[in-house]
This record gives C-alpha cells, structure tokens and sequence, in this order.
C-alpha cells in the first residue's frame, strides 16, 4: 500500500484541488484527477520528506475553531488600534517567547496561525535557544501574550504532534 | 428589487476596493524603505484579487475565480522572490 | 449589467452584507497600511484583508452562485486556502528581511539577534 500511494493524504488533496478547479465529479475527471494525484505524491516521495506524526485528529478542529474565533477578535481590535490612530501612544513592542515544540510541523503551523491573526507576527525563530521572536501590536500585558501563544495553541499543537 | 440590490451593494464594494487599492500605492509611493514597499504590493495584490471576485459576482460568470487565483499564485511568488532579494541581494543601501 | 438569474431578495440581502463587509474590512486594513508609522507596525495592517475580508467577500461569493446556479460553488475554497496558506509565508519573509536589513544597518530599536554567530554572518 505504502509502495504504491506513498502520500495518501497528500494525493487526496490534490484531487480533491482537482475537482474543485474543474467543478464537477464525472467520473473522467474523478480518473483524471487521481492519476495527476498519484504522479505528483509519487514524485513528493523521490524528495523524501519527513512524514508528520499525527495524534489526535480531533484537535485539530478545535484547533481550527479556536484559531477562527481568536482571528475574528483581533480583527475588531486591530481595526480599533487603526482608527484610534496615535493619539493613544505608542504600545507596540518586541516579545521573545520560549518554546517547548520542537517538531518542524508543528512550527511551521503555529508560525502561520500567530502570523495570519492581526497584531501579532512571528519574526524570527531561534532553533538553538528554541525561542521565538514576536512583534505584537497591542502589547499591554506581556505575560498575558505569552500564556495564550503557550497555552491556547503550543498545548494544543503539543498534543496534535508530540 | 434584488438585481438593483446587488447592483449597488457590489458598486460599493468595488468603490471600497478601489479606495484600499490606492491607500497600498500611496504606502508603496511613500515608502519609505524598499520592505515597505513590497508589503504595499503584498496588499495590491490581495486587493486585485478580491477585486475579482467581486466582479465574477457582477457578472456571474465563474470565469473571473481561475484569473483571481493566478493573480494570488503571481503575487505570492513576486513577494517571496522579493523579501529572498532583500535579505541577499542588496544588503546595505 | 447583472444577470438577474431572480434572485431571492434575502439572497441578495445576505449577499450584499457579506460583500460589503468584506470590501470594508480590505479598506480599513488598507488604511491602516498608509496610516501606521513603521514597519513592524504596518505588517499587522494587510492580514485584515487577508483573513476576514476575504472569508467574507469569498462567502458572498459562494452564496450568490449558489442560489443563482441552483449548485454548490466551491471554487472559492481554493481562492481561500491560497491566500490562508501564502500570506503568512510573505509576510514572514518580509518581516526576517526586514528585521535582516535593519539590524545591518543598526537603525531603529530592533531587539539583537539571540544567535552568537551573527555578527559575523553579518559583515561577510
């Protein structure tokens, strides 16, 4: 099985790409689009990537909901801060927090989630300190940011991954 | 009722859309370094895209959804290629 | 101009919140791109656009065509996983670029590098 479909994951969702980007499930295309699938995760396989360990599945869609909710409130708030504009002062600041993730997937993911959400992004990872530099927006409260980054998201990516 | 409905709430939206586009090329003009100014073209982009979609709403044909996924890939590889470009091309101004 | 393919009026009630919504938060993280005063504070301006106004935009999308052509419209799940996947990565990138540049060149308060080997890789 693993010979002959060495990315299962990834072929599904390259046809599943294909049928949506030619909207429709005629059984030609379903074809079609499962031997591009299997072509393309054949040739992902020549590259050798690491495989991710997945744990839970079902985090990951507490995960996704967690992260949409977070987005949401950050928008209204950035939005705010944008508005307000200087008169409130200067609040912004450089944050370096520690990390206990060490599993690249797991960094790269909550690199994309703390840089999609408006007023925090991620800058720069330090793989010898295992720290992390961020840059927040609204930065009142430190220690505040460091416990969510920490406790909504490493936690939960902790337990997805490791 | 509704055509006329969606004929001016689309017309807004563009209007908006048009409004971002021109706040990206005034940070892009303005500058005042050259990371500020591949952001605002980051931004361009996004605002040409979604600009698309609009459109495809206004003429419902789906046509406009393939182009607005290629202006996204081409915004996507200029930027990277871009922000690569800073850190080794031109080091020092 | 607009097909009328007659459209229910909620359908084009709902449409027109979501598209106007989206359009509005594009603007307001546009604004916010000319208006912030540096750097590192215009790169939280563009993810405005990029997360909600385009979930919103793309949503009035899917809602229009599918009332419209009686089917499900699932071409905007492509546009959204795009742009959620890519923006993060360019503005990574630019934000390690431009935190790269400013350190070189010693402007602005941007905190040292934790790496010891820095400096070194910096004059090379």
């Amino acid at each position: 099985m693993r010979h002959i479909l060495p990315h299962p994951l990834l072929a599904l969702a390259l046809l599943a790409m294909w049928l949506l980007l030619q909207q429709s499930i005629a059984p030609g295309q379903i074809l079609l689009g499962a031997g591009i699938a299997l072509a393309a995760s054949r040739a992902m396989a020549a590259l050798q990537p690491e495989r991710p360990k997945i744990r839970h599945i079902g985090k990951i869609i507490k995960l996704i909901g967690l992260v949409t909710v977070d987005i949401a409130r950050s928008n209204i708030a950035v939005t705010r801060i944008i508005f307000e504009g200087r008169q409130r002062g200067q609040t912004d600041g450089f944050l370096t927090v520690p990390l206990l993730l060490t599993d690249r997937f797991a960094l790269a993911i909550l690199a994309c989630i703390v840089t999609a959400t408006p007023g925090s992004a991620w800058l720069e990872y330090d793989a010898r300190n295992n720290t992390v530099l961020i840059h927040v927006l609204d930065l009142v409260d430190e220690a505040t940011w460091i416990d969510t980054l920490k406790n909504r998201y490493e936690a939960l990516l902790l337990e997805i991954f490791q | 009722m509704s055509a006329t409905i969606l004929f001016w709430s689309i017309s807004v939206a563009q209007v908006f859309l048009a409004l971002a586009m021109v706040a990206t090329v005034y940070r892009m003009i303005l500058g005042p370094r050259a990371q500020d100014r591949i952001l605002a073209l980051d931004a361009l982009y996004v605002c040409a895209m979604l600009m698309l979609v609009a459109f495809g709403i206004r003429t419902g044909t789906t046509v406009y959804f393939e182009v607005a996924l290629i202006i996204g890939l081409l915004g996507f590889v200029g930027t990277v290629a871009l922000a690569k470009f800073l850190m080794r091309g031109e080091v020092i101004e | 101009m607009i097909e009328t393919v007659d459209t229910p009026v909620w359908a084009a009630i709902l449409v027109s919140v979501l598209v106007l919504a989206g359009a509005l938060l594009t603007l307001v993280g546009c604004i916010g791109l000319a208006r912030l005063e540096t750097f590192y504070h215009r790169i939280h301006a563009p993810t405005l656009g990029t997360s909600f106004g385009t979930i919103f935009l793309l949503l009035g999308s899917v809602v229009y065509f599918t009332v419209t052509n009686q089917r499900l419209a699932v071409h905007e799940v492509l546009v959204f996983v795009f742009v959620s996947v890519t923006t993060p990565v360019t503005l990574m990138l630019l934000a390690r670029a431009a935190l790269y540049r400013d350190r070189t060149e010693r402007n602005g308060n941007v905190p040292p590098s934790a790496d010891p080997d820095y400096t070194e890789q910096g004059q090379r």
